[in-house]
């Protein structure tokens, strides 16, 4: 499982691929369609369709001639709800954070030692 | 790390970088920064706010200095995973210190965290984890969600099997 995930990740690490995916948000797209706006060769745009479709994210269409290609938007909603949970697992515990910055408020005058510090910029 | 000045963060944004095997989390506190700072540093304060809230957490070690070191359990019902790591950099604006979770003692992330002063006694969090790897990073995402997340896991095997 970790080896597919980590390949949308590492499919999305390439800002042209980034583009590619983010352009067949607005729908499928031939090949020609996505190369037209880049200085690139069709088959480097080819080769870069196939890194996303070996990472699942997008499909392309046994419809012989056009085979449009069509983005896979499952597989980002699942890599959202990983993050999404992470980032509330921070959040509960910022939340904690509040509660203890709150209380720390009350006893600002108190006379603990301040943590060490270094040269604050 | 530079902020748009327009953004708040009231609740904690998450980035995954899709450059290099890093977190980015970015969270504003009502509390100064010296006080955030000690609530990252003063393991009386750490912990009552760190860790996962239906775990009980325990600090055998918090020595936040230069070149100190770290260590903390936290269990449930007689599961207890263990972390440790070292303080490279404690400063009162940015500390940086290593992680492991003691289960996969080689996998070490290097964790930053700077306290931007934002005024009026509030202060911006800004939290980065950098693992080794993409495939490290990606477990620390999923890591902790084996509730719930099995149907997740079999629509993405599902959605591969048939790509």
């Amino acid at each position: 499982m970790t080896d597919e995930l980590s390949r949308v990740f590492a499919a999305l690490a390439d800002p042209t691929r980034r583009d590619l995916v983010a352009r067949l948000t607005d729908g499928d797209a031939t090949v020609g369609d996505l190369a037209a706006p880049y200085d690139v060769s069709l088959q480097a745009v080819s080769k870069h369709l196939k890194v996303l479709e070996g990472a699942g994210l997008v499909t392309r269409s046994r419809d012989a001639q056009r085979r449009p290609v069509h983005l896979e938007a499952e597989v980002f909603d699942l890599m959202t709800q990983w993050i999404e949970r992470y980032r509330r697992r921070a959040e509960e515990r910022y939340r904690r954070l509040d509660e203890v910055l709150a209380s720390l408020d009350s006893d600002e005058h108190d006379d603990r030692p301040a943590p060490q510090e270094g040269t604050a910029s | 790390m530079t902020t748009d000045s327009r953004t708040s963060y009231a609740e904690a944004a998450i980035e995954a970088d899709p450059s290099v095997p890093a977190i980015h989390i970015h969270r504003d506190f009502a509390g100064t920064p010296e006080q955030v700072f000690r609530a990252h540093t003063d393991p009386d304060v750490v912990r009552q706010w760190m860790g996962p809230a239906d775990r009980r957490v325990e600090i055998q070690e918090w020595d936040a200095r230069d070149g100190g070191s770290w260590r903390f359990t936290d269990s449930r019902e007689g599961d207890v995973q263990s972390f440790r790591g070292c303080f490279h950099t404690v400063r009162a604006d940015r500390i940086v210190q290593t992680f492991t979770w003691e289960g996969m003692p080689d996998g070490v992330a290097l964790e930053t965290v700077t306290f931007e002063d934002l005024g009026d006694g509030r202060t911006r969090l800004h939290a980065q984890s950098l693992c080794d790897s993409f495939e490290d990073r990606d477990a620390w995402l999923r890591s902790g969600m084996e509730t719930g997340v099995n149907q997740g896991y079999a629509k993405l095997d599902a959605l591969l099997a048939g790509g």
